[in-house]
């Protein structure tokens, strides 16, 4: 048998230049596609002038928002992120079905945990374009200033990144598995988790048989501690501790779930015939 | 060039592959010899396409083996999918991306040393140069086809599956594009395995031809062999007979005789 093709090398387990392929994949389609590129900045910005002026308007007739005036415009802002993660994640993945791409793709040496981390790429670009400049507008704007929140800001903004992510490989894997008929899941399905992450009220206003629920996730610990750091200036470490630790499992189970769906893709023959 | 060899490229064993209640592939056994080229034949459902896309381990099958280069494909593809590739008119490109942005993605995929150097060359031998800096999704199905072709080449493959090749292309282009393919295993040695439905295609292009009928390999031999044993003058008239359940002419010779 002959040695390995001579202009490729055998392949390693893991590459990072397969993962910056996939990347640049993308990289280039949004260069040729200035549509794509508005749709990144254009709601975050809306939805921050939106909610600008109802934080103007409730300083003035809303204790509770009067005692932190950025307490909307930051959980705005930080919903974003967890919105703009998984939508960054699934609508990544989405191209390459709208493309056909994925049999090209998965003859290559490309494996799927390789194809996962260069979703959780294209996320977190997609995330810091479509968010910072929205973060940035807020301080002209409505004098909120996203930024002084400082580390702990950090530490709220990874954490949700991370559940978006999450999110986005369960959507992602029922795409995989399902076809284009349930792509509508990348845009809808992370609000079953607004009401009880308690992104604009605390988990407390929320009847007492729902609380368990928020507190199974992490976003309701990323709320509570962005309004511990707007009302008292503390930041909780126990509720940073909490959001890391679910966060690792969600993560987990994401990236798990996306793989089985994919392997069940393989045996229903799914990577060829894509479409709803 | 060097001719087809005594060494299993491809090697199939009692493959199975079940949807529901429907076996699309029922047993079937083959193997294919390095330099040859081989074609999968057989009418709409016959098997092919899945079979085809086993081979690429885009498919896992319900039962059976596949060695590819000696190594058990449904366990470890990733060990051969880098000296293998596929062309299909039916498997499209990101169509928003440059035709050279394509192939450099494909060629950083597949981690190649010189990807620039690989893309020219290819560009200057496929005749693709013209609309390199051109969106895949503006070509023409020819301009598709070589580009398409242009991917699938990028890894100097030592295996090449082809989907019909030629589907959808004018008659010069269809030649144009076996001519090359030809050029291609003379310089080469590579091993190409096709499904066809353009039969002068297969007797032009190939030594070997599998006949699958319901996921079943109802015949098999070279060109030549079977259209001598169904008594035909071409291989259309015999995937005809074949496809309408017809005994090959000696055996119905040898039927009347016992009767």
């Amino acid at each position: 048998m002959r040695a390995p093709a001579p202009h490729g090398r055998p392949p390693a387990a893991f590459s990072p230049r397969r993962i910056g392929a996939m990347v640049l994949r993308h990289l280039y389609m949004y260069r040729h596609s200035w549509p794509r590129v508005l749709e990144l900045t254009y709601w975050p910005l809306v939805q921050m002038v939106l909610w600008g002026f109802i934080t103007n308007f409730f300083v003035s007739h809303s204790t509770w928002v009067a005692q932190a005036a950025g307490v909307l415009i930051s959980a705005v802002l930080l919903w974003d992120v967890l919105y703009r993660a998984n939508l960054g994640l699934s609508v990544s993945f989405i191209e390459e079905m709208w493309a056909r791409n994925l049999a090209q793709i998965f003859i290559t040496p490309l494996r799927p945990y390789e194809m996962v981390l260069s979703l959780i790429v294209m996320s977190f670009i997609r995330t810091a374009l479509s968010v910072g400049p929205a973060a940035l507008l807020a301080w002209p704007f409505y004098d909120v200033w996203v930024f002084a929140m400082g580390l702990p800001l950090l530490a709220f903004f990874v954490n949700l990144l991370v559940l978006g992510w999450a999110v986005g490989l369960f959507v992602s894997g029922l795409l995989v598995r399902f076809g284009l008929g349930v792509e509508s899941l990348c845009w809808l399905g992370i609000f079953l988790l607004a009401p009880v992450s308690g992104v604009y009220y605390p988990i407390s206003a929320l009847p007492g048989w729902l609380q368990p629920v928020s507190w199974s996730l992490p976003s309701a610990y990323v709320f509570e501690g962005m309004r511990a750091v707007l009302f008292e200036g503390v930041f909780d470490v126990g509720l940073f501790a909490w959001a890391v630790g679910l966060n690792g499992l969600y993560l987990v189970a994401g990236t798990a779930f996306f793989l089985v769906m994919f392997r069940q893709a393989r045996v229903h023959g799914l990577l060829l015939q894509q479409g709803e | 060039m060097s001719g087809p060899g005594t060494e299993t490229v491809v090697k199939v064993t009692n493959l199975i592959k079940c949807f529901g209640d429907v076996r699309a592939v029922d047993g079937i056994s083959f193997s294919v010899a390095a330099g040859s080229t081989t074609a999968l034949l057989g009418g709409n459902g016959a098997g092919k396409t899945t079979t085809i896309s086993i081979l690429l381990g885009l498919l896992l099958p319900t039962a059976g083996e596949v060695a590819i280069f000696g190594g058990d494909m449904i366990a470890h593809r990733h060990r051969m999918l880098p000296r293998m590739n596929f062309s299909s008119p039916y498997v499209d490109l990101p169509r928003r991306l440059l035709v050279r942005e394509n192939l450099t993605v494909y060629g950083h995929l597949y981690g190649l040393d010189h990807v620039k150097d690989r893309i020219a060359a290819l560009a200057r031998d496929l005749e693709i140069e013209p609309f390199l800096d051109k969106p895949t999704g503006t070509l023409s199905a020819g301009q598709k086809t070589r580009v398409t072709l242009a991917k699938a080449l990028l890894n100097t493959p030592e295996l090449l599956l082809l989907d019909e090749p030629t589907a959808s292309l004018d008659p010069d282009t269809g030649d144009w594009v076996r001519g090359y393919l030809e050029d291609y295993q003379r310089r080469t040695g590579a091993t190409l395995l096709l499904a066809s439905h353009n039969m002068a295609e297969v007797e032009r292009m190939c030594t070997q031809v599998f006949m699958l009928r319901t996921g079943v390999i109802v015949d098999q031999g070279s060109p030549a062999d079977l259209v001598s044993r169904y008594g035909r003058s071409t291989l259309e008239e015999v995937f005809l007979d074949i496809a309408r359940r017809r005994q090959p002419a000696a055996e119905e010779r040898a039927r009347e005789a016992g009767r």
